[in-house]
């Protein structure tokens, strides 16, 4: 009986050359090329990017031996024990109160800055404003807060400032309080603080002007028509509707704050933050588990971060 | 100059120090004809050749006496040094005295024929023995450079020179009228717990403090002791060479546990200040330039040591870095831009008051069981976070 065989009727017949062989197969098979499309990136994330995680994990589960110093493969939470310890636990805790303070103070700048840019800015000034936000992240960063070390330092412009326009009361009433208090600028929370906000504000000014940008005007005529006071129509219109794009901004400034430990050794009183404490912790110290155990912290904290931030709509502003 | 960390490198591997070493029998006996190459594990700065400054250059004149070109690789702490000699493909390394020990321990370095290195001779008395590179009569290297960590001052508030550590360690009031909190620092890294019990050698002997880098629970307690109460007086620990030298320019700082190097640099820029050994002694380092164990270019190698000890390396070196030459007669040969008061500017007059880096271990010389240095590390960022 002679059938019907698909294979050998093709319209055209196969091509020589490998090359065009491969071609032809690959259109022939749409899930294969789907699939060979793919690959590179799912590589890449599962295993440059996942699998350093995972590694990351692993390790923080192993845990010191306190005579030798010498890693013990063996899974404990021995490491997040220590983790817990009251010198470690201030490390994480400082980390996190910088981070939310650094996060808000972030969003009450900004949103007056993107909020005059979304709507008043034309043109010219439009370009103008792009410019002012993003000049800062094209110089170095470590040029940047060494600048701010210098600003900040007791022999500093600040200082000088303060001392002309007959202040320097204001600044030692600042300097003197417990906590956020020092010898100087340079070297308090204050310092520490003001440089991370300079640094990661362009961070939450852009995703802010964003979402502003996209609040129809005629909402805010509305609500004034049916009689909102100002005040009343950025609470009840204005805000909620921007909230995404803070949310969105505060992931940036957050994170970005959390790891950083370039800053606070730099400006600061030298307590150390959970990106400096990892550093010491796998750099001097050899202790691989316990600075694996610190960087989860962050880990965990972004995590429900981002968790939250996804329910109150922060990824529709990106 | 990321010198910096080269103290407080991890004390992980020379807990490990029973490895039996390479035995006297497996190093060279004799010279051949250079490789053509030679490739060195160095601190930034210690290699130069004239790239920073034309004027500082130790390398050119040895490439073209021996045809060897140098390969340099720069490591900025004791660990990656040690991970580098792991690994392999280097012949040289300027190796510090927390590195040199875990390097021979784990049979890393060769042993050295001090025969072929005929300046051996000139190099220091003191250093030519010395513990950090001699294990058993059995050299491992050639000595490099030294120093130590000074007290720097500023001259303008200290008419003269403080003669005790106690102007970091405790508040008091300065010569000038005001007290010392807010305008001293002391150094971030662990390895200064032993610059505390340094200070306690001298002012607790009950304690019975043998080495500073050996100290039992209540040496240890009490070593954490004066830096606690050292943190109330330090607005800011110093890390970094250069923010250092900011500090006392801009901060205000006054005295501080420091590196001639520092010293030298704010000098040059005019600002008051001048250094002291005081009468505790002080903390120091020495570095050591040892051969690996499977060095492919060993003749190449061995001429550098020879180089290193008789050219202006010495003396050059040593004003570049503010260290002390290995060579004394570096001071004073004119080789180098190095001269006699350079020489006991950085140190040279005290040796036997420095007491050198080691990394604290467990099993320790003089009294069996010691704090091991991985709990100096936690401890050290629980004082500095004010516990």
């Amino acid at each position: 009986m002679s059938g019907f065989d698909t294979t050998q009727s093709a319209i055209f017949t196969p091509r020589s050359g490998p090359l065009s062989r491969m071609v032809d197969w690959v259109i022939r098979h749409p899930r294969m090329f789907v699939f060979l499309m793919v690959l590179p990136i799912t590589l890449w994330l599962g295993i440059v990017y996942i699998g350093a995680l995972i590694a990351l994990l692993i390790q923080s589960f192993f845990s010191i031996d306190e005579f030798s110093g010498i890693v013990v493969r063996e899974f404990t939470f021995k490491t997040y024990g220590e983790l817990l310890r009251p010198y470690n636990l201030d490390i994480i805790l400082r980390t996190i109160s910088m981070a939310t303070a650094v996060t808000i103070a972030a969003a009450v700048l900004a949103f007056p800055i993107a909020y005059f840019a979304a709507r008043y800015a034309k043109g010219k000034w439009k370009a103008l404003f792009y410019i002012g936000v993003m000049l800062p992240l094209w110089s170095s960063y470590l040029v940047k807060v060494y600048a701010w070390k210098l600003v900040l330092a007791k022999e500093g412009i600040l200082t000088w400032l303060f001392a002309k326009l007959h202040l320097t009361w204001l600044l030692d009433g600042l300097l003197s309080l417990p906590v956020i208090g020092g010898n100087s600028l340079s070297v308090s929370y204050t310092g520490t603080f003001l440089v991370f906000l300079y640094i990661w504000l362009p961070y939450m000014i852009i995703p802010v002007q964003a979402s502003l940008e996209r609040v129809p005007g005629a909402l805010l005529e509305a609500a004034s028509d049916l009689g909102a006071t100002p005040r009343q129509s950025f609470r009840m219109v204005l805000f909620p509707l921007a909230l995404p794009g803070i949310i969105a901004g505060s992931i940036f400034t957050f994170s970005l704050t959390l790891g950083d430990y370039i800053v606070p050794q730099i400006v600061g009183n030298s307590r150390l933050f959970i990106g400096q404490a990892v550093y010491t912790q796998q750099g001097t110290a050899g202790n691989i588990p316990l600075a694996a155990a610190f960087t989860v912290v962050p880990i965990v904290i972004m995590g429900i971060y981002l968790w939250g931030a996804r329910k109150m709509g922060a990824f529709d502003a990106l | 100059m990321k010198k910096i960390l080269k103290g407080c490198a991890s004390g992980l591997a020379l807990t490990a120090a029973t490895a039996v070493p390479l035995s006297a029998a497996d190093m060279m006996t004799e010279l051949g004809a250079g490789e053509g190459t030679v490739s060195i594990v160095a601190w930034p700065g210690y290699i130069e050749r004239g790239e920073t400054d034309a004027a500082f250059d130790w390398v050119t004149k040895f490439e073209a006496a021996t045809s060897c070109k140098v390969e340099i690789k720069t490591a900025n702490t004791s660990d990656e040094m040690v991970a580098l000699m792991n690994e392999g493909g280097f012949d040289l390394v300027t190796a510090s005295g927390d590195a040199s020990l875990r390097l021979i321990a784990g049979g890393r370095v060769q042993p050295i024929n001090i025969d072929l290195i005929p300046s051996w001779s000139r190099v220091d008395d003191r250093l030519k023995d010395a513990p950090w590179h001699t294990v058993k009569g059995t050299h491992y290297g050639t000595p490099f450079m030294w120093g130590p960590n000074v007290l720097m001052y500023n001259t303008e508030v200290f008419p003269e020179a403080p003669t005790s550590w106690n102007v970091v360690f405790e508040e008091m009031t300065l010569p000038d009228g005001e007290s010392n909190t807010g305008r001293v620092q002391a150094y971030d890294g662990p390895i200064y717990i032993a610059d505390a019990a340094m200070y306690l050698m001298a002012h607790q002997p009950e304690l019975g403090i043998e080495s500073p880098y050996e100290l039992n629970e209540d040496q240890y307690a009490a070593a954490l002791n004066v830096l606690r109460t050292q943190r109330t007086l330090v607005s800011r620990y110093w890390h970094d060479a250069f923010i250092q030298i900011d500090d006392f320019k801009n901060e205000g700082m006054v005295a501080s546990s420091s590196w001639p190097f520092m010293v030298n640099l704010l000098k040059a820029d005019g600002v008051p200040v001048a250094s002291t050994i005081p009468s505790e002694g002080a903390s120091g380092w020495a570095d050591t330039l040892m051969l690996h164990a499977d060095s492919e270019h060993p003749n190449c190698a061995y001429q550098f040591m020879e180089h290193s000890l008789n050219s202006n390396l010495q003396s050059d070196l040593s004003v570049w870095f503010g260290a002390v030459p290995s060579v004394p007669e570096a001071c004073t040969d004119g080789s180098g831009m190095q001269t006699a008061e350079g020489c006991s500017e950085n140190g040279l007059d005290d040796f036997d008051r420095i007491k050198f880096w080691q990394t604290p271990v467990s099993s320790c010389e003089s009294q069996g069981t010691c704090v091991p240095y991985y709990r100096w590390v936690s401890d050290y960022i629980g004082v500095i976070g004010g516990r």
